[in-house]
Protein backbone atom coordinates (compact mmCIF):
# COMPACT_ATOMS: atom_id res chain seq x y z
CA UNK A 1 0.00 0.00 0.00
CA UNK A 2 1.53 3.42 -0.84
CA UNK A 3 1.58 6.04 1.61
CA UNK A 4 0.28 8.95 0.41
CA UNK A 5 2.76 11.74 1.27
CA UNK A 6 1.96 14.03 4.44
CA UNK A 7 0.75 17.25 3.79
CA UNK A 8 2.56 17.79 7.11
CA UNK A 9 5.89 16.80 5.46
CA UNK A 10 8.34 20.30 4.70
CA UNK A 11 9.91 21.12 1.05
CA UNK A 12 13.70 20.72 1.33
CA UNK A 13 13.73 24.15 0.54
CA UNK A 14 11.59 25.18 4.17
CA UNK A 15 14.00 22.47 5.75
CA UNK A 16 16.73 24.18 4.92
CA UNK A 17 15.39 27.82 5.53
CA UNK A 18 14.27 26.09 8.81
CA UNK A 19 17.80 25.31 9.81
CA UNK A 20 19.32 28.41 8.35
CA UNK A 21 17.31 30.05 11.38
CA UNK A 22 17.56 27.56 14.10
CA UNK A 23 21.12 27.25 13.97
CA UNK A 24 22.70 30.33 14.79
CA UNK A 25 19.95 30.02 18.01
CA UNK A 26 20.62 26.86 18.76
CA UNK A 27 24.43 27.88 18.82
CA UNK A 28 23.23 30.72 21.12
CA UNK A 29 21.82 28.30 23.82
CA UNK A 30 24.52 25.75 23.59
CA UNK A 31 27.14 28.93 24.77
CA UNK A 32 24.75 31.16 27.11
CA UNK A 33 21.21 29.55 27.34
CA UNK A 34 20.48 33.02 26.84
CA UNK A 35 17.37 32.01 24.14
CA UNK A 36 15.87 29.73 26.82
CA UNK A 37 16.12 32.20 29.56
CA UNK A 38 13.79 34.80 27.22
CA UNK A 39 11.62 32.28 26.76
CA UNK A 40 11.36 31.57 30.59
CA UNK A 41 11.13 34.89 30.73
CA UNK A 42 8.12 35.74 28.23
CA UNK A 43 6.41 32.37 28.11
CA UNK A 44 6.21 32.30 32.23
CA UNK A 45 2.64 31.13 33.75
CA UNK A 46 0.47 34.26 35.19
CA UNK A 47 -3.09 33.85 36.22
CA UNK A 48 -5.59 33.10 33.84
CA UNK A 49 -7.40 36.33 34.67
CA UNK A 50 -4.74 38.90 34.46
CA UNK A 51 -6.27 42.24 32.27
CA UNK A 52 -5.35 45.25 30.99
CA UNK A 53 -4.59 46.87 34.04
CA UNK A 54 -1.49 44.33 34.42
CA UNK A 55 0.16 46.25 31.55
CA UNK A 56 0.63 49.57 33.35
CA UNK A 57 3.81 48.24 34.30
CA UNK A 58 5.20 46.95 30.82
CA UNK A 59 3.61 50.86 29.65
CA UNK A 60 5.66 52.69 32.37
CA UNK A 61 8.80 50.52 31.37
CA UNK A 62 8.34 51.54 27.69
CA UNK A 63 7.37 54.96 28.69
CA UNK A 64 11.35 54.87 30.31
CA UNK A 65 12.41 53.36 27.73
CA UNK A 66 11.43 56.15 25.39
CA UNK A 67 12.97 58.66 27.88
CA UNK A 68 16.38 56.95 27.80
CA UNK A 69 16.35 57.01 23.86
CA UNK A 70 15.64 60.40 23.27
CA UNK A 71 17.62 61.56 26.16
CA UNK A 72 20.60 59.82 24.67
CA UNK A 73 20.01 61.76 21.30
CA UNK A 74 19.36 64.85 22.86
CA UNK A 75 22.63 64.67 24.58
CA UNK A 76 24.45 64.25 21.28
CA UNK A 77 23.46 68.54 20.66
CA UNK A 78 22.95 69.78 23.84
CA UNK A 79 25.28 71.89 25.55
CA UNK A 80 25.38 72.13 29.61
CA UNK A 81 27.12 75.52 29.34
CA UNK A 82 25.58 78.92 31.42
CA UNK A 83 26.21 80.79 27.81
CA UNK A 84 24.82 77.97 25.36
CA UNK A 85 22.42 75.86 27.13
CA UNK A 86 19.56 78.11 26.30
CA UNK A 87 21.01 78.69 22.77
CA UNK A 88 21.56 74.77 21.79
CA UNK A 89 17.96 73.89 22.70
CA UNK A 90 16.45 76.76 20.63
CA UNK A 91 18.97 74.89 17.97
CA UNK A 92 17.38 71.74 18.78
CA UNK A 93 14.15 73.02 18.28
CA UNK A 94 14.06 75.27 15.43
CA UNK A 95 16.93 74.25 13.42
CA UNK A 96 18.11 70.65 13.57
CA UNK A 97 15.76 68.10 11.06
CA UNK A 98 12.85 66.11 13.82
CA UNK A 99 15.38 67.85 16.59
CA UNK A 100 11.49 69.41 17.52
CA UNK A 101 10.09 66.10 17.59
CA UNK A 102 12.59 64.30 19.65
CA UNK A 103 12.57 66.83 22.14
CA UNK A 104 8.84 66.64 22.49
CA UNK A 105 8.49 63.58 23.05
CA UNK A 106 11.67 63.63 25.94
CA UNK A 107 9.44 66.59 27.49
CA UNK A 108 6.23 65.54 27.24
CA UNK A 109 7.40 61.47 27.89
CA UNK A 110 8.40 62.65 30.76
CA UNK A 111 5.00 63.49 32.56
CA UNK A 112 4.02 60.42 30.83
CA UNK A 113 6.39 58.42 32.61
CA UNK A 114 5.38 60.02 35.99
CA UNK A 115 1.88 59.53 35.63
CA UNK A 116 1.89 55.76 34.13
CA UNK A 117 3.93 55.02 37.32
CA UNK A 118 1.30 56.69 39.68
CA UNK A 119 -0.77 54.90 37.95
CA UNK A 120 1.03 51.32 38.05
CA UNK A 121 1.09 52.21 41.74
CA UNK A 122 -2.12 52.70 42.02
CA UNK A 123 -3.19 49.19 40.42
CA UNK A 124 -0.43 47.83 42.46
CA UNK A 125 -1.64 48.96 45.83
CA UNK A 126 -5.98 48.64 44.50
CA UNK A 127 -5.05 45.08 43.62
CA UNK A 128 -3.52 44.30 47.01
CA UNK A 129 -0.18 42.97 45.12
CA UNK A 130 1.85 44.85 47.47
CA UNK A 131 1.45 41.73 50.11
CA UNK A 132 3.54 39.32 50.92
CA UNK A 133 5.92 37.90 49.23
CA UNK A 134 5.88 41.01 47.35
CA UNK A 135 6.60 43.62 50.15
CA UNK A 136 10.32 43.80 48.76
CA UNK A 137 9.13 44.52 45.55
CA UNK A 138 7.05 47.34 46.13
CA UNK A 139 9.89 49.42 47.80
CA UNK A 140 11.93 48.86 45.21
CA UNK A 141 8.67 50.58 43.01
CA UNK A 142 8.98 52.97 45.85
CA UNK A 143 12.78 53.86 44.99
CA UNK A 144 11.81 54.07 41.23
CA UNK A 145 9.34 56.84 41.85
CA UNK A 146 11.80 58.62 43.89
CA UNK A 147 14.05 58.28 41.17
CA UNK A 148 12.01 59.17 38.58
CA UNK A 149 10.84 62.18 40.50
CA UNK A 150 14.42 63.00 40.69
CA UNK A 151 14.50 62.97 36.95
CA UNK A 152 12.03 65.63 36.81
CA UNK A 153 14.02 67.81 38.87
CA UNK A 154 17.20 67.56 37.41
CA UNK A 155 16.02 67.80 34.09
CA UNK A 156 13.58 71.08 34.47
CA UNK A 157 16.52 73.22 34.59
CA UNK A 158 18.14 71.76 31.54
CA UNK A 159 16.29 74.47 29.30
CA UNK A 160 18.00 77.15 30.79
CA UNK A 161 15.10 79.52 30.31
CA UNK A 162 13.64 81.64 32.83
CA UNK A 163 11.04 79.35 34.12
CA UNK A 164 14.05 76.58 34.52
CA UNK A 165 16.06 78.93 36.44
CA UNK A 166 13.36 79.91 39.04
CA UNK A 167 11.80 76.64 39.31
CA UNK A 168 15.12 75.16 40.40
CA UNK A 169 15.81 78.04 42.55
CA UNK A 170 12.91 77.28 44.36
CA UNK A 171 13.17 73.57 44.61
CA UNK A 172 16.78 73.32 45.74
CA UNK A 173 15.59 75.85 48.21
CA UNK A 174 12.60 74.13 49.42
CA UNK A 175 15.75 71.32 49.96
CA UNK A 176 17.69 73.94 52.31
CA UNK A 177 14.68 73.91 54.61
CA UNK A 178 15.16 70.46 55.69
CA UNK A 179 16.05 70.65 59.23
CA UNK A 180 19.80 70.53 60.00
CA UNK A 181 21.01 68.84 57.43
CA UNK A 182 19.19 71.33 54.65
CA UNK A 183 21.31 73.83 54.13
CA UNK A 184 24.35 71.38 53.19
CA UNK A 185 22.33 69.63 50.62
CA UNK A 186 21.03 72.82 49.00
CA UNK A 187 24.84 73.62 48.94
CA UNK A 188 25.17 70.38 47.35
CA UNK A 189 22.87 70.44 44.64
CA UNK A 190 23.82 74.07 44.01
CA UNK A 191 27.43 72.91 43.77
CA UNK A 192 28.10 76.36 45.60
CA UNK A 193 26.41 78.81 47.25
CA UNK A 194 24.56 80.42 44.32
CA UNK A 195 23.30 79.04 41.42
CA UNK A 196 25.74 78.83 38.45
CA UNK A 197 27.57 77.06 35.92
CA UNK A 198 28.59 74.06 38.27
CA UNK A 199 24.26 73.78 38.84
CA UNK A 200 23.82 73.23 35.43
CA UNK A 201 26.38 70.50 34.54
CA UNK A 202 25.95 69.08 38.10
CA UNK A 203 22.20 68.58 37.09
CA UNK A 204 23.18 67.22 33.52
CA UNK A 205 25.30 64.50 35.05
CA UNK A 206 22.98 63.52 37.66
CA UNK A 207 20.06 63.93 35.00
CA UNK A 208 21.96 61.65 32.52
CA UNK A 209 24.07 59.40 34.00
CA UNK A 210 23.75 58.50 37.75
CA UNK A 211 19.92 58.66 38.12
CA UNK A 212 19.35 56.59 34.86
CA UNK A 213 22.02 54.17 36.12
CA UNK A 214 20.29 53.66 39.15
CA UNK A 215 16.76 53.70 37.39
CA UNK A 216 17.88 50.69 35.61
CA UNK A 217 19.89 48.25 37.96
CA UNK A 218 16.10 49.05 39.91
CA UNK A 219 14.11 48.14 37.47
CA UNK A 220 16.42 45.37 36.95
CA UNK A 221 15.68 44.11 40.21
CA UNK A 222 11.93 44.90 40.12
CA UNK A 223 11.71 42.75 37.00
CA UNK A 224 13.97 40.06 38.84
CA UNK A 225 11.74 40.19 41.57
CA UNK A 226 8.21 39.78 39.16
CA UNK A 227 9.71 36.58 37.83
CA UNK A 228 10.68 35.11 40.65
CA UNK A 229 7.15 35.91 42.64
CA UNK A 230 4.74 35.81 40.06
CA UNK A 231 2.38 38.33 38.69
CA UNK A 232 -0.72 38.45 41.22
CA UNK A 233 -4.28 37.79 40.20
CA UNK A 234 -7.26 40.61 40.42
CA UNK A 235 -8.87 40.28 43.79
CA UNK A 236 -11.71 39.24 42.33
CA UNK A 237 -10.14 35.90 40.90
CA UNK A 238 -11.50 32.79 41.85
CA UNK A 239 -7.88 31.43 41.61
CA UNK A 240 -4.91 30.89 42.74
CA UNK A 241 -2.15 33.08 41.11
CA UNK A 242 -0.22 31.03 38.50
CA UNK A 243 -2.38 28.00 37.62
CA UNK A 244 -4.31 28.14 34.92
CA UNK A 245 -7.66 26.71 35.84
CA UNK A 246 -9.52 23.17 36.41
CA UNK A 247 -8.83 21.81 32.91
CA UNK A 248 -5.71 23.13 31.89
CA UNK A 249 -2.44 21.00 32.95
CA UNK A 250 -1.66 22.63 36.12
CA UNK A 251 2.17 22.91 36.21
CA UNK A 252 3.06 24.79 39.95
CA UNK A 253 5.24 28.03 38.91
CA UNK A 254 8.80 27.67 39.26
CA UNK A 255 7.78 29.77 42.67
CA UNK A 256 7.70 27.21 45.11
CA UNK A 257 3.36 28.52 45.58
CA UNK A 258 4.12 31.70 46.82
CA UNK A 259 2.61 33.17 44.19
CA UNK A 260 -0.84 32.97 45.17
CA UNK A 261 -0.75 33.92 48.78
CA UNK A 262 -2.39 36.94 48.05
CA UNK A 263 -5.70 35.04 47.31
CA UNK A 264 -8.19 34.36 50.00
CA UNK A 265 -8.30 30.79 49.24
CA UNK A 266 -4.85 30.10 49.04
CA UNK A 267 -4.26 32.07 51.94
CA UNK A 268 -6.29 30.38 54.45
CA UNK A 269 -4.31 27.43 53.07
CA UNK A 270 -1.54 29.25 54.62
CA UNK A 271 -2.33 29.85 57.42
CA UNK A 272 -4.38 26.31 58.27
CA UNK A 273 -0.71 24.96 57.72
CA UNK A 274 0.75 27.61 60.22
CA UNK A 275 2.69 29.61 57.72
CA UNK A 276 4.31 26.70 55.71
CA UNK A 277 2.81 26.93 51.91
CA UNK B 1 37.34 38.89 78.48
CA UNK B 2 36.03 35.20 77.21
CA UNK B 3 33.84 33.44 79.76
CA UNK B 4 34.45 29.92 80.26
CA UNK B 5 32.67 27.81 78.29
CA UNK B 6 30.50 25.19 79.70
CA UNK B 7 27.07 23.42 78.66
CA UNK B 8 25.71 25.07 75.51
CA UNK B 9 25.71 28.83 76.47
CA UNK B 10 26.16 30.50 73.38
CA UNK B 11 29.85 31.27 71.95
CA UNK B 12 29.22 35.06 72.60
CA UNK B 13 32.62 37.60 73.27
CA UNK B 14 32.14 39.22 76.28
CA UNK B 15 31.08 42.71 76.73
CA UNK B 16 34.45 45.00 75.98
CA UNK B 17 35.09 49.28 76.15
CA UNK B 18 36.81 49.23 73.11
CA UNK B 19 34.07 49.86 70.57
CA UNK B 20 32.50 51.78 72.11
CA UNK B 21 35.58 53.91 72.55
CA UNK B 22 36.08 53.40 68.65
CA UNK B 23 32.74 54.95 67.92
CA UNK B 24 33.12 58.15 70.71
CA UNK B 25 36.99 58.45 68.74
CA UNK B 26 34.40 58.68 65.00
CA UNK B 27 31.66 60.42 66.92
CA UNK B 28 34.83 62.84 67.56
CA UNK B 29 36.16 63.09 64.10
CA UNK B 30 32.41 63.89 62.60
CA UNK B 31 31.97 66.84 65.27
CA UNK B 32 35.80 68.06 64.92
CA UNK B 33 35.23 68.24 61.17
CA UNK B 34 32.23 70.67 61.61
CA UNK B 35 33.71 72.44 64.96
CA UNK B 36 37.76 72.71 64.48
CA UNK B 37 38.75 70.60 61.93
CA UNK B 38 42.70 70.99 62.45
CA UNK B 39 42.45 69.99 66.31
CA UNK B 40 38.93 67.90 67.62
CA UNK B 41 39.06 66.19 64.21
CA UNK B 42 42.64 64.51 65.01
CA UNK B 43 42.01 63.74 68.16
CA UNK B 44 39.31 61.93 66.98
CA UNK B 45 41.14 60.62 64.71
CA UNK B 46 44.17 59.14 66.83
CA UNK B 47 41.34 57.97 69.46
CA UNK B 48 39.41 55.94 66.81
CA UNK B 49 42.79 53.99 65.90
CA UNK B 50 44.14 53.73 69.26
CA UNK B 51 40.47 52.07 70.30
CA UNK B 52 40.21 50.42 66.96
CA UNK B 53 43.60 48.81 67.01
CA UNK B 54 42.51 47.65 70.86
CA UNK B 55 39.60 46.47 69.69
CA UNK B 56 40.83 44.48 66.55
CA UNK B 57 43.32 42.82 69.22
CA UNK B 58 40.83 41.89 71.53
CA UNK B 59 38.30 40.18 68.81
CA UNK B 60 41.83 38.27 67.25
CA UNK B 61 42.66 37.61 70.17
CA UNK B 62 41.52 33.42 69.84
CA UNK B 63 43.07 33.50 66.52
CA UNK B 64 46.48 34.89 67.58
CA UNK B 65 46.70 32.29 70.30
CA UNK B 66 48.82 28.94 70.16
CA UNK B 67 46.89 26.35 69.32
CA UNK B 68 46.88 23.79 72.03
CA UNK B 69 48.72 20.90 71.12
CA UNK B 70 45.97 18.15 70.55
CA UNK B 71 46.55 14.04 70.94
CA UNK B 72 47.20 12.60 67.13
CA UNK B 73 44.24 10.60 66.93
CA UNK B 74 45.60 6.67 66.84
CA UNK B 75 43.67 4.00 65.03
CA UNK B 76 44.09 1.08 66.88
CA UNK B 77 44.55 -1.78 64.02
CA UNK B 78 42.03 -4.59 64.03
CA UNK B 79 43.33 -7.87 65.50
CA UNK B 80 41.94 -9.56 62.73
CA UNK B 81 41.67 -7.03 59.97
CA UNK B 82 43.86 -7.83 56.76
CA UNK B 83 45.71 -5.00 54.40
CA UNK B 84 43.34 -4.10 51.68
CA UNK B 85 45.23 -4.13 48.19
CA UNK B 86 45.22 -0.46 46.97
CA UNK B 87 42.62 -0.45 44.13
CA UNK B 88 40.07 -1.51 46.74
CA UNK B 89 40.88 0.86 49.44
CA UNK B 90 39.68 4.54 50.33
CA UNK B 91 41.59 7.10 48.38
CA UNK B 92 43.91 8.85 50.83
CA UNK B 93 42.21 12.03 51.58
CA UNK B 94 44.87 14.59 53.74
CA UNK B 95 43.31 14.81 56.89
CA UNK B 96 43.41 18.65 58.08
CA UNK B 97 46.54 19.13 60.53
CA UNK B 98 45.45 19.24 64.02
CA UNK B 99 44.46 22.57 65.54
CA UNK B 100 44.65 24.14 62.05
CA UNK B 101 42.30 27.01 62.91
CA UNK B 102 42.39 29.36 59.85
CA UNK B 103 42.77 27.32 56.62
CA UNK B 104 44.09 28.83 53.17
CA UNK B 105 40.95 28.75 51.86
CA UNK B 106 39.19 31.40 54.38
CA UNK B 107 42.62 33.05 54.13
CA UNK B 108 42.05 33.32 50.46
CA UNK B 109 38.55 34.17 50.75
CA UNK B 110 39.46 37.17 53.20
CA UNK B 111 41.91 38.30 51.51
CA UNK B 112 40.26 38.55 48.58
CA UNK B 113 37.11 40.55 49.98
CA UNK B 114 39.40 42.75 52.10
CA UNK B 115 41.38 43.53 49.22
CA UNK B 116 38.16 44.21 47.13
CA UNK B 117 36.74 46.68 50.08
CA UNK B 118 40.57 48.53 50.51
CA UNK B 119 40.29 48.74 46.65
CA UNK B 120 36.51 50.05 46.45
CA UNK B 121 37.50 52.56 49.14
CA UNK B 122 40.49 54.15 47.67
CA UNK B 123 38.23 55.02 44.96
CA UNK B 124 35.22 55.91 46.47
CA UNK B 125 36.85 58.21 49.32
CA UNK B 126 38.20 60.38 47.15
CA UNK B 127 34.78 60.65 44.19
CA UNK B 128 32.43 61.42 46.60
CA UNK B 129 34.69 63.92 48.33
CA UNK B 130 35.26 65.54 44.82
CA UNK B 131 31.39 65.37 44.71
CA UNK B 132 30.87 66.93 47.95
CA UNK B 133 33.50 68.98 48.93
CA UNK B 134 33.90 71.68 46.39
CA UNK B 135 30.20 72.56 47.07
CA UNK B 136 31.48 74.01 50.31
CA UNK B 137 34.97 74.88 49.30
CA UNK B 138 35.94 78.94 48.46
CA UNK B 139 32.29 79.90 48.62
CA UNK B 140 32.49 83.84 49.29
CA UNK B 141 30.66 86.89 48.12
CA UNK B 142 33.03 89.37 47.20
CA UNK B 143 33.21 93.30 47.20
CA UNK B 144 31.35 94.92 44.50
CA UNK B 145 31.88 98.04 43.54
CA UNK B 146 28.73 100.07 42.53
CA UNK B 147 30.10 103.08 41.60
CA UNK B 148 30.25 106.76 42.68
CA UNK B 149 28.02 108.17 45.71
CA UNK B 150 26.36 110.65 43.21
CA UNK B 151 24.54 108.19 41.52
CA UNK B 152 22.39 107.74 44.94
CA UNK B 153 20.54 110.89 45.20
CA UNK B 154 19.74 111.13 48.96
CA UNK B 155 15.83 109.51 49.58
CA UNK B 156 15.66 107.91 46.38
CA UNK B 157 15.12 103.73 45.92
CA UNK B 158 17.66 102.42 42.99
CA UNK B 159 17.10 99.19 41.45
CA UNK B 160 20.38 98.24 40.83
CA UNK B 161 21.31 95.30 39.24
CA UNK B 162 24.94 94.36 39.04
CA UNK B 163 27.20 91.28 38.27
CA UNK B 164 28.42 89.17 41.61
CA UNK B 165 31.31 87.10 39.57
CA UNK B 166 31.54 89.14 36.26
CA UNK B 167 33.93 86.49 34.53
CA UNK B 168 30.08 84.25 34.85
CA UNK B 169 28.43 85.79 33.10
CA UNK B 170 24.54 86.67 33.02
CA UNK B 171 24.20 83.47 35.90
CA UNK B 172 25.61 85.78 38.55
CA UNK B 173 23.34 89.08 37.99
CA UNK B 174 22.04 89.66 41.30
CA UNK B 175 19.87 93.25 42.18
CA UNK B 176 19.67 95.04 45.33
CA UNK B 177 17.10 97.31 46.29
CA UNK B 178 19.03 100.23 47.81
CA UNK B 179 18.57 103.80 49.26
CA UNK B 180 20.23 106.86 50.45
CA UNK B 181 19.61 107.65 53.83
CA UNK B 182 21.44 110.75 53.93
CA UNK B 183 24.31 111.59 57.01
CA UNK B 184 24.39 109.47 59.96
CA UNK B 185 27.25 110.49 62.67
CA UNK B 186 28.77 111.87 60.04
CA UNK B 187 28.98 109.27 57.38
CA UNK B 188 26.28 108.32 54.52
CA UNK B 189 24.00 105.62 55.76
CA UNK B 190 22.78 103.64 53.33
CA UNK B 191 19.58 100.74 52.94
CA UNK B 192 20.49 97.80 50.85
CA UNK B 193 17.75 95.25 50.54
CA UNK B 194 18.37 92.11 48.93
CA UNK B 195 15.64 91.35 46.11
CA UNK B 196 15.98 87.15 47.21
CA UNK B 197 12.53 86.59 49.01
CA UNK B 198 12.98 85.23 52.17
CA UNK B 199 10.49 82.52 51.49
CA UNK B 200 12.13 79.88 48.33
CA UNK B 201 14.41 83.00 46.83
CA UNK B 202 12.26 84.10 44.20
CA UNK B 203 13.04 87.92 43.08
CA UNK B 204 11.03 90.40 44.92
CA UNK B 205 9.48 93.15 42.80
CA UNK B 206 8.78 96.78 43.91
CA UNK B 207 5.23 97.56 44.55
CA UNK B 208 5.48 100.83 42.83
CA UNK B 209 6.11 102.55 40.05
CA UNK B 210 9.17 102.02 38.16
CA UNK B 211 10.77 104.91 36.24
CA UNK B 212 12.89 102.92 32.82
CA UNK B 213 13.71 106.81 31.37
CA UNK B 214 15.42 107.56 33.92
CA UNK B 215 17.94 104.29 33.93
CA UNK B 216 21.19 104.62 34.28
CA UNK B 217 23.98 102.73 33.47
CA UNK B 218 27.46 102.59 34.75
CA UNK B 219 30.53 100.21 33.25
CA UNK B 220 33.18 99.19 36.01
CA UNK B 221 35.91 97.08 35.65
CA UNK B 222 36.60 93.73 34.61
CA UNK B 223 33.07 93.95 32.82
CA UNK B 224 31.26 94.67 36.10
CA UNK B 225 27.86 96.71 34.34
CA UNK B 226 25.37 98.44 36.65
CA UNK B 227 22.19 99.53 36.15
CA UNK B 228 20.29 101.90 38.43
CA UNK B 229 16.62 102.13 37.78
CA UNK B 230 14.91 104.77 40.06
CA UNK B 231 11.50 103.03 42.23
CA UNK B 232 8.97 104.03 44.55
CA UNK B 233 7.98 101.15 45.94
CA UNK B 234 5.55 102.67 48.48
CA UNK B 235 3.59 99.47 49.11
CA UNK B 236 7.18 97.75 50.00
CA UNK B 237 7.74 94.77 48.32
CA UNK B 238 6.00 91.56 46.85
CA UNK B 239 7.11 88.40 45.52
CA UNK B 240 5.58 87.00 42.36
CA UNK B 241 6.09 83.27 43.23
CA UNK B 242 3.97 82.49 46.53
CA UNK B 243 2.65 85.90 47.20
CA UNK B 244 4.94 87.11 50.33
CA UNK B 245 4.96 90.87 50.92
CA UNK B 246 7.07 93.47 52.58
CA UNK B 247 7.11 96.74 53.76
CA UNK B 248 9.45 99.36 52.46
CA UNK B 249 12.35 97.75 55.06
CA UNK B 250 11.66 94.25 54.12
CA UNK B 251 9.83 92.97 57.19
CA UNK B 252 7.40 90.60 56.22
CA UNK B 253 4.09 92.06 56.09
CA UNK B 254 1.72 88.59 54.29
CA UNK B 255 2.56 85.57 53.46
CA UNK B 256 4.74 82.82 53.49
CA UNK B 257 8.36 83.90 54.14
CA UNK B 258 9.58 83.06 57.60
CA UNK B 259 11.82 86.57 58.02
CA UNK B 260 12.09 89.98 56.80
CA UNK B 261 14.31 90.15 53.36
CA UNK B 262 18.04 89.92 53.83
CA UNK B 263 20.49 92.28 53.04
CA UNK B 264 23.83 93.33 52.48
CA UNK B 265 26.92 95.24 54.43
CA UNK B 266 28.42 98.18 52.47
CA UNK B 267 31.51 100.44 52.88
CA UNK B 268 32.00 103.74 51.58
CA UNK B 269 35.54 103.62 49.65
CA UNK B 270 37.31 106.81 47.90
CA UNK B 271 33.68 108.40 47.91
CA UNK B 272 32.44 104.92 45.94
CA UNK B 273 29.65 103.04 47.49
CA UNK B 274 31.05 99.46 47.64
CA UNK B 275 28.82 95.83 48.07
CA UNK B 276 29.89 93.73 50.92
CA UNK B 277 28.69 90.45 52.10
CA UNK B 278 24.77 89.90 52.51
CA UNK B 279 23.31 88.77 56.14
CA UNK B 280 19.97 87.64 57.14
CA UNK B 281 17.65 89.70 59.13
CA UNK B 282 14.89 88.43 61.71
CA UNK B 283 13.02 91.92 61.70
CA UNK B 284 13.78 95.80 61.56
CA UNK B 285 12.46 98.59 64.39
CA UNK B 286 12.35 101.97 62.74
CA UNK B 287 13.32 102.80 59.38
CA UNK B 288 15.70 104.94 57.49
CA UNK B 289 18.90 105.83 58.66
CA UNK B 290 17.45 105.07 62.56
CA UNK B 291 16.52 101.75 61.47
CA UNK B 292 17.63 98.90 64.01
CA UNK B 293 18.18 95.81 62.49
CA UNK B 294 17.71 92.30 63.91
CA UNK B 295 21.23 91.13 61.47
CA UNK B 296 21.84 87.12 61.68
CA UNK B 297 24.64 84.76 59.46
CA UNK B 298 23.23 84.64 56.05
CA UNK B 299 20.52 81.70 55.96
CA UNK B 300 19.06 80.48 52.62
CA UNK B 301 15.00 81.10 52.20
CA UNK B 302 12.76 79.71 54.15
CA UNK B 303 15.02 79.13 57.23
CA UNK B 304 14.29 80.54 60.53
CA UNK B 305 16.89 82.64 61.94
CA UNK B 306 14.98 83.87 65.55
CA UNK B 307 12.09 81.96 67.17
CA UNK B 308 12.54 78.52 68.72
CA UNK B 309 12.30 77.36 65.07
CA UNK B 310 15.58 78.24 64.34
CA UNK B 311 17.40 75.30 66.31
CA UNK B 312 15.93 73.86 62.77
CA UNK B 313 19.28 75.12 61.51
CA UNK B 314 21.90 74.95 64.04
CA UNK B 315 25.05 75.48 61.40
CA UNK B 316 24.87 77.00 58.10
CA UNK B 317 27.66 76.27 55.42
CA UNK B 318 31.05 78.37 55.12
CA UNK B 319 29.46 80.95 52.89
Amino acid sequence: MAVAPTRTRKSARRQKLEAAIIYPLDWLEERSGLVGGLRYFLFRKVPGDTNWFHTLGSATLTAFLVQAITGVILAMYYQPDPNSAYQSINHITNDLTLGWLVRGMHKWGASVFIILLFFHMARVFLFGAYKYPRELNWIVGVLLLVSGMLEGFTGYLLPWDQTAYWATVVGINLNGTAPILGPFLADFLRGGAEIGGDTLSRFYSLHMLLIPGLIFALIGLHLYLVVRLGVTSPPWSREAAGGLGPDDDYEPARTNGRSGLTQPTARSAWRRNGGNA
Amino acid sequence: MMEPQHGDRPHLPGPSLYPIGFAAGIACILVGLIVNPKVIAPIGAVIAIVFGFLWARDATKEYRAVPEPIEPERHEPLQDAQALPANLGEPAMPESEPGERFPRSRFLEASTLGLGAVIGGLVTVPVVGFMVVPAFEGQGYPNVDLGPLDNFPEGKWLITTFYMHPEAGTVSRRTAYIRNNGQLNGEPSFTIISNRCAHLGCPVQPNGPEQPDQKKVVQGVKGQRITLVPTIPAGGFGCPCHGGQYDPEGNRTAGPPVRSLDRYEYSIVNGRLVLGKPYSVAHVEGEGKDAKIHAYKLAGPGQHVDGWEQILYPIQPPH
